[in-house]
């Protein structure tokens, strides 16, 4: 790890113009991922700028205008929030299913947002990675990807997004705001992440030496039917191969309206809008949520020791609608 | 107070003040250095344990203002002001807190290296669960449900952040539901003390 | 848990005989109040003025020649005292034996050019704090002329032979037999690269005092690093002295590795006390590991399943550096009866790391893969499982023909079958569902050798009426303090409380290392004599002297002695799982093992030792694998979020028991409990995936996609 300065920032106005223009730079949350980074060498700022102490660690709802998160809610009571695990479960489940209780404690919510893919080529120095060395290739696609990425990757890089948290606000149309020097933007969470292509080392719309301030979820009453189911490689305390996030609304067995998010198959939190088009207005069977599975897995890319991602998700779609459909019939 | 305007202060370094166990301990740290680095380096204080320094075991758990978190990836610099709790400021004097005491008795541990980050956890699990937060395992999570007994699987779940190789899970299972249910007894114990007292 | 009792001490007016009988009582640790306060100290932890800190740098290439080291930019940066690299290193002397023979040149760091594997050590980058030196070590350039390697295991390389360390065992003519079986199974197993990961990273801190070089190290037997260490620096053995008070696991990977000798070394030039601590990702490549296994099991059998051929084939890989043999296929010779017989264990060298001991070596991949083929033979055959076991029992040593010491195999499963509710179990599989879940249980047989090794205590009577035992034991977690503790208690006739047990110093002189499952039955046997001995020479009378009146023991004689016998360990596993073919995901829903393993000293931490063995045959079922890259030769994801083991969450409510079992051949009735656990654990639980699914699952560990594609129902096999 170089050697850093360090700045605590107590406004945000403040942070901005702490960070500055400098590309050596950068926003300091919980540290847990950008410490670990740092130790790994995979990030080397110059200088630090504490936000972890910002005014932006409330959470506020309202039926009208949706759920407001400051970007320092740390994930731990985000989760713990009685208007969260009311009026958006999945979010709650989500946020539960990552990391630890430690961890979680320390992760605030814009922090979550940016965090890194943890491919083990990413992470390793002495091998090449494309996204954390343009043009240095992708050693993952001829060689270890068990759990790499099946949608929206590329040739130049199929790491996935590791985000449970952002799988949910994904589902939930989730806006990012942010503050620069030129003064305060937002980004629908569909927009922030940025397409792989060729260019894997460019990971987010977020304009240089932005501050993420937080995230709004528009009012949406069919999220407080909603689940998060994660599928991992031991019980807990693990990163996703598979998860989803679903909120249904189905009357006399027509769904009327219905949310679907896929997490560890994409670079981003893939938000599964073939499948939403092919059920909305359709029948709630397991024939149906079967086949909207398939609609959006169509555009599905598996490399040799992936593959098992496309049953996996298709399963988890008919498993998760299929559990909502009978709750909604209780 | 930015520690950056401490007159012992280089670009790269810092003095700071740190808080631990009711001490106060000023110093001045590379900006790189972990507050895990900072207790076991520079106060001595190596009961909190560095298993992989990445956040992926848990061994270093301490308490930060009351709620756990893993000091491997705390910079020490951004530690200053805030109430740190290491395992060393756990038991009350001699005596041992009913969790140490309960990891004692039901052998919670082989080696002994992760037991200071099982323990400062197991009381944070223990807080959690009475603050009504649930868990990964939770049914149901909304507020109408309540909140979930601290079963066997919920203290897996919620312990699952700290790794024992020697695959002592099973009795730190045990010994932390029954620190857990003598918390629950104590402080009813400690209702009932009082209402003596005001009687009398 | 019942029957515990606390360390709060008695006082030593406690007539001596009234807790005679402290051998099977349960007693916490100890050194327990250490370990929940904090106040253990490991061997990184200790505090000296001056110490530097030292950091390895390892190779990034798998094969190959270093063809620079650029020192000169690291030694002007802040702190920097010292880069150590083949070309400025002392010299070692490399050519010696150990207890065990040739060692591993792994210790020989820094002695020439040769890269053998990605992660070798190529230079110690020393500094006045951990922050300097890890910066350092990571801006160093060494430049390499690299070779073509190969890393990738699988059955059947061209390089593979049959080693002479491992010699194949045969009895009868195999194929006769097979062609004369009524029922074949003819199986293929397969087992991953697997890592200890102990808690606590190889850590020491080495300085020169007095004379002397002082190591403060984590190993499993500190007289036995400090030999190697005094071989290695050509110093007297007496001038190096090596403690270990606490040891945060080892599980075989904690022997003299390049930790301990670089600091040793680094102290050595700079004349200042220098630790060094491994990263987790460093201990990946340094420490050992357990080889990947290829495994092949063919048995023949009568229609009622009497087993006419056994037939155990299999390959691990070794370094091109030094020879380890993980040797899978012996698992099977002590344990089944056969008119043919014929087990061999082939290794094959890569561009890897030398791999070694770890928890049950040979015996954790090999009882997976003959215990998984035993059950296919029980399905075949129309048996149940422990039937088929049962009419197997052989009366003397399969292969040997030498009597057994005990074997009390049959009690176990009767036990455990008896508590596990195993008489109810519809063998059919794929039959029974809960929710989401097909449920399926599942058992398998464990072995493990009973050995003893030469081993020398000391036993002082002190004037206070206390005794002071010192002995080289090591407990890296077992509960042998504790458990020497009560032995020495017994031996001596007084309450445990009266016995101070100085463990982990080379001082104390020779004995056995903390491994092979022998540790805690070679010391308690050395400390056993010389307490006896210590007994009579105060049962002559007279006062106590101010230094105390000592007694010595050496056990090697008597372990000589012993006859030749089968002597093993023995158990029963029985694993429940909930298996969902749509998601791939296993869980361990409850897990009950029945050992026979000799007189068990402590109940307490005994049944750790056997639970947490069980928690590494799950671990081992389910979740461990590291993953190696073919391209650049070294680990992807070398790290404790790319390596799982199992958390809390994974491990349901294990229970361990055991049956009367005390050994004659030992003077305290002991056998070895550290490893047994581990053993037939995985197969127990794929016999229960199996039993859930309708499908074999040979190829560890089982995971999601492996269950999710392979699905279930039919006789799949995957």
């Amino acid at each position: 790890m170089r050697e850093f300065d360090y700045e605590r920032a107590h406004d945000v106005t403040g942070a901005v113009a702490l960070l500055g223009a400098d590309p050596d730079a950068r926003y300091l949350g919980g540290g847990t991922n950008l410490v670990d980074l740092m130790k790994s060498g995979v990030e080397r700022p110059a200088r630090l700028v504490d936000v972890r102490e910002l005014p932006l660690d409330r959470v506020e709802f309202t039926r009208n205008d949706g759920l407001r998160i400051g970007a320092t809610v740390t994930n731990s009571d985000l989760a713990a929030h009685p208007d969260v695990r009311r009026h958006y479960p999945a979010l709650t489940q989500a946020v539960l299913a990552g990391a630890s209780g430690q961890l979680r404690n320390m992760a605030t919510v814009g922090g979550n947002l940016l965090q890194r893919t943890r491919c083990g080529y990413f992470t390793d120095l002495a091998k090449p990675c494309n996204k954390r060395v343009p043009g240095s290739g992708c050693p993952a696609v001829e060689g270890e990807h068990h759990n790499h990425a099946i949608l929206g990757a590329s040739a130049h890089c199929v790491a996935t997004h590791p985000s449970d948290m952002a799988v949910a606000l994904t589902a939930f149309d989730a806006v990012i705001s942010y503050e620069t020097a030129d003064g305060p933007g937002k980004l629908p969470l569909a927009e922030f992440y940025l397409p792989v292509g060729d260019t894997p080392h460019l990971e987010t719309a977020l304009p240089p030496g932005a501050l993420i301030t937080g995230v709004t979820l528009p009012a949406a009453p069919v999220a407080a039917r909603s689940r998060y189911r994660k599928v991992r490689e031991r019980a807990s305390y693990a990163f996703a191969i598979g998860s989803i996030a679903a909120a249904l609304d189905v009357h006399d067995g027509v769904v009327r309206e219905v949310r679907l998010a896929f997490g560890a198959v994409a670079s981003r939190p893939w938000r599964a809008r073939a499948a939403e088009r092919a059920l909305t207005g359709g029948p709630a069977s397991a024939e149906a949520f079967a086949a909207a599975a398939d609609a959006e897995l169509e555009a599905a890319r598996t490399l040799p020791h992936n593959g098992y991602k496309v049953p996996l998700m298709r399963n988890l779609v008919v498993a998760m609608l299929t559990e909502l459909t009978e709750e909604a019939a209780r | 107070m930015a520690p950056t305007t401490s007159s012992a202060t280089t670009s790269t370094s810092s003095t700071i003040t740190l808080h631990v166990n009711g001490e106060k301990y000023t110093l001045p740290v590379d900006h790189r250095t972990t507050l895990l680095d900072a207790l076991r380096e520079r106060l001595d204080l190596t009961g909190t344990k560095k298993g992989c320094d990445q956040g992926q075991c848990g061994a270093c758990t301490v308490l930060l203002d009351g709620r756990r978190a893993v000091s491997c990836l705390q910079l020490a610099v951004a530690a200053e002001g805030r109430e740190i709790t290491t395992i060393e400021g756990v038991a009350d004097g001699e005596r041992l807190h009913p969790v140490q005491q309960a990891f004692l008795d039901l052998d919670g541990y082989q080696c002994g290296y992760c037991t200071p980050g099982q323990i400062c956890s197991a009381l944070a699990v223990i807080e959690e669960h009475a603050a009504g937060w649930p868990s990964a395992v939770t049914a149901d999570v909304r507020p109408e449900a309540g909140v979930p007994q601290l079963t066997p699987e919920e203290i897996r779940e919620r312990m699952s952040g700290n790794l024992c190789r020697c695959g002592a899970y099973v009795s730190i299972v045990q010994a932390v539901a029954r620190a857990a249910q003598s918390s629950d007894t104590r402080s009813s114990d400690t209702r009932s003390s009082e209402t003596k007292e005001a009687a009398a | 848990m019942t029957g515990t009792t606390t360390t709060t001490t008695t006082t030593a007016t406690t007539a001596a005989t009234a807790t005679f009988g402290a051998v099977g009582a349960a007693h916490t640790r100890v050194e327990g109040v250490a370990k929940v306060t904090g106040a253990a100290r490991y061997a990184g932890e200790v505090p000296y003025p001056e110490l530097a800190h030292g950091w390895l740098v390892l190779s990034t290439v798998a094969r190959g020649r270093i063809r620079a080291v650029e020192s000169a930019p690291v030694l002007a940066m802040p702190g920097v005292v010292a880069v150590l690299h083949h070309e400025n290193a002392p010299r070692l002397n490399g050519d010696y034996t150990n207890a065990f023979g040739v060692p591993d040149p792994i210790a020989q760091i820094f002695q020439h050019d040769r890269v053998p594997f990605v992660g070798w050590p190529v230079a110690l980058v020393v500094a006045e704090t951990p922050e300097q030196a890890r910066e350092a070590a990571e801006a160093l350039v060494v430049e390499y002329d690299e070779e073509p390697h190969d890393v990738v295991f699988a059955a059947g390389l061209p390089g593979v032979y049959a080693p002479e360390s491992a010699p194949a065992a045969q009895k009868g003519d195999l194929e006769v037999e097979l062609a004369a079986s009524a029922v074949v199974v003819d199986a293929e197993y397969s087992t991953p690269e697997e890592h200890h990961n102990p808690m606590e990273p190889h850590a020491a801190i080495a300085r020169w005092d007095g004379g002397r070089l002082e190591v403060v190290d984590s190993n499993q037997g500190s007289r036995f690093v400090a030999d190697e260490l005094a071989k290695l620096f050509s110093l007297d053995p007496q001038s190096v002295r090596v403690r270990s008070e606490h040891v945060g696991g080892g599980f075989g990977s904690k022997g003299t590795r390049p930790h301990s000798v670089a600091a040793a070394m680094a102290a050595t030039v700079l004349q200042r006390p220098v630790r060094v601590v491994l990263t987790r990702r460093q201990m990946f490549s340094l420490v050992g590991y357990r080889s990947p296994t290829a495994q092949r099991v063919r048995l023949g059998a009568d229609a009622d399943g009497r087993l006419r051929a056994f037939d155990h084939r299999a390959e691990c890989l070794t370094s091109t550096v030094y020879e380890f043999v993980e040797r899978a296929a012996e698992f099977g010779r002590a344990m089944y009866d056969s008119d043919a017989h014929y087990s061999q264990t082939r290794v094959v060298p890569l561009d890897v790391p030398t791999p070694s001991w770890m928890r049950a070596p040979g015996e954790a991949p090999g009882s997976f893969a003959l215990e998984s083929a035993l059950d296919e033979l029980a399905e075949k055959c129309g048996l149940d499982p422990i039937a088929l076991r049962a009419r197997n029992e052989p009366a003397v040593g399969p292969v040997s023909g030498l009597p057994f010491s005990g074997r009390n195999l049959l009690a176990c499963f009767e036990e455990g079958a008896s508590r596990f509710g195993w008489a109810d179990r519809d063998p059919r599989p794929g039959v029974r569902r809960e929710g989401r879940w097909l449920l399926g249980t599942g058992t398998a047989a464990s072995t493990f050798p009973v050995l003893s090794a030469p081993s020398t205590a000391a036993v002082t009577a002190e004037p206070d009426g206390t005794f002071t035992v010192r002995i080289t034991a090591s407990d890296i977690g077992t509960g042998a303090r504790t458990a020497l503790t009560l032995i020495a208690a017994d031996a001596l006739e007084v309450a445990p409380e009266r016995i101070r047990m100085r463990i982990a110093d080379s001082d104390f002189g020779f004995a056995m290392i903390a491994g092979g499952s022998m540790g805690t039955r070679s010391w308690a046997w050395a400390i056993r004599v010389a307490a006896d001995e210590l007994r009579e020479r105060l049962a002559l009378g007279g006062g106590i002297p101010p230094e105390g009146i000592t007694a010595r023991s050496d056990t090697s004689q008597a372990v000589g002695a012993l006859e030749q016998k089968e002597r093993h360990s023995f158990g029963a596993q029985f694993a429940e799982v909930a298996v969902d073919v749509t998601s791939g995901e296993v869980r361990v829903r409850r897990m009950l093992g029945i050992f026979a393993a000799g007189r068990i000293v402590n109940p307490l931490t005994a049944r750790g030792q056997f639970v947490g063995g069980m928690v590494w045959g799950l671990s081992m079922a389910l979740h461990e694998e590291a993953h190696r890259d073919r391209a650049s030769g070294g680990h992807v994801g070398a790290d404790l979020a790319g390596y799982h083991f199992s958390a809390h969450a994974d491990v349901p409510d294990i229970e361990a028991d055991w049956v009367d079992d005390p050994d004659p051949g030992d003077p305290v009735g002991i056998k070895g409990i550290g490893e047994i656990g581990v053993v037939g654990a995985a197969a127990a639980i794929a016999n229960a995936v199996w039993h859930a699914t309708g499908v074999r699952h040979r190829n560890l560990p089982i995971r999601p996609d492996r269950v999710l594609l392979a699905g279930a129902g039919g006789d799949r096999d995957a």
